[in-house]
């Protein structure tokens, strides 16, 4: 287990440090600002995606979609961040306990 | 004091182009630094009884969170292993997922332009969160602020979260019941929403979300997240479309150099 953990460590750090480390003209690139630029908005997407909508391997749709919305909603009104993220904690929470 | 307005818009991602006053942008800045630290910690809580559940012990759920300090990453670890995967391929995947955290590295290192022994500092902050709200602004200075803010007020809550989290696994064994399972998702939602200003970006967060989604059933956890970066790759490929109106509507020169996406 420590050394998967080690492993893990090692690995993560070492991803953040080459981007750091990579020539500055490789930087500059107008295709890798471009592709760095859409990156996080795929990534955070497939996140946001995996992470309400799946349950392990599978695909699921429960209270964290109403909660999800209801973020959504929260979004759409300029809602402080903070404000929104409650809101769809408690909104899940209370769908999961009226459900 | 009025033109201040601390209230109105905490993100203040409304006035490209039209940074407010420094001291007004600077708290701004800080408070948004330690919301998404608290909201963050919020989460970590659940991390530390996860991991806790998976059977990992309080220390070595500890370090993750200090050394590893990629939240993504660290879930996936302890998913895989909590769902009965061998701790080396909880850590393969905790790689994989935190191969975005090298292209957000790419994208600081242009904003931050760090050296020395501050470049490993800044690696080790690197995360969606710091990221997220550092490209959100729209000066290099208030960039490199919400960075560092964002980075150690992430850093702080989540240790601490994670700490309290583990210890306590047993009253928050089941943190759904507070709807925290949730908290992820709105906390990325919120970040995200700023970046959707023009098609481009609603086309490749649709289609990575499809993407992970329909990869979900068939490749070991944390690959589709993998997949929908393929999504971002390909399209960054492709020339990037009306470059002028991309960003904002008013492109200075040199007035946003970070959002400059050439």
């Amino acid at each position: 287990m420590w050394l998967a953990i080690a492993l893990g460590c090692v690995g993560c750090f070492a991803l953040k440090l080459v981007g750091y480390s990579l020539p500055r003209r490789v930087i500059e690139q107008p295709v890798v600002k471009h592709i760095a630029e859409l990156l996080p908005v795929a990534l955070l997407t497939a996140l946001i995606a995996t992470q309400t909508f799946t349950t392990g391997h599978h695909l699921q749709l429960d209270a964290r979609a109403a909660g999800l919305l209801a973020a959504a909603i929260a979004v759409r009104f300029k809602a402080p961040f903070l404000v929104v993220v409650a809101v769809a904690c408690v909104v899940t929470a209370l769908v999961r306990l009226l459900a | 004091m009025s033109d201040a307005a601390p209230d109105a818009e905490p993100a203040a991602e409304d006035d490209l182009g039209a940074e407010p006053i420094w001291p007004a942008t600077r708290t701004g800045v800080l408070r948004d630094a330690a919301g998404v630290g608290l909201a963050t910690g919020a989460y970590g809580l659940s991390f530390g009884a996860i991991s806790s559940a998976a059977g990992l012990s309080v220390l070595q759920t500890c370090v993750l969170s200090l050394v590893m300090f990629t939240g993504g990453s660290q879930f996936a670890m302890v998913g895989v292993i909590g769902g009965g995967g061998a701790a080396m391929t909880g850590a393969a995947t905790a790689i994989m997922l935190g191969v975005r955290n090298a292209f957000y590295a790419v994208r600081m290192a242009s904003i931050l332009d760090v050296g020395g022994w501050r470049r490993p500092v800044a690696a080790q902050l690197t995360i969606d969160e710091s990221t997220a709200m550092a490209v959100a602004r729209t000066t290099v200075r208030s960039s490199r602020l919400a960075f560092w803010a964002t980075g150690a007020s992430v850093y702080v809550f989540w240790n601490l979260a994670t700490l309290i989290g583990a210890l306590s696994a047993h009253a928050l064994s089941n943190p759904r019941v507070l709807g925290l399972d949730a908290a992820a998702p709105a906390a990325f939602l919120a970040l995200m929403s700023p970046r959707l200003r023009s098609r481009e970006p609603w086309i490749v967060a649709l289609t990575a979300a499809v993407v992970a989604l329909v990869s979900v059933p068939f490749v070991p956890t944390g690959v589709p997240v993998l997949f929908a970066a393929g999504v971002a790759v390909i399209a960054g490929l492709r020339p990037a479309p009306d470059t002028g109106r991309r960003n904002s509507p008013r492109t200075s020169p040199g007035g946003s150099p970070e959002r400059g996406s050439g």
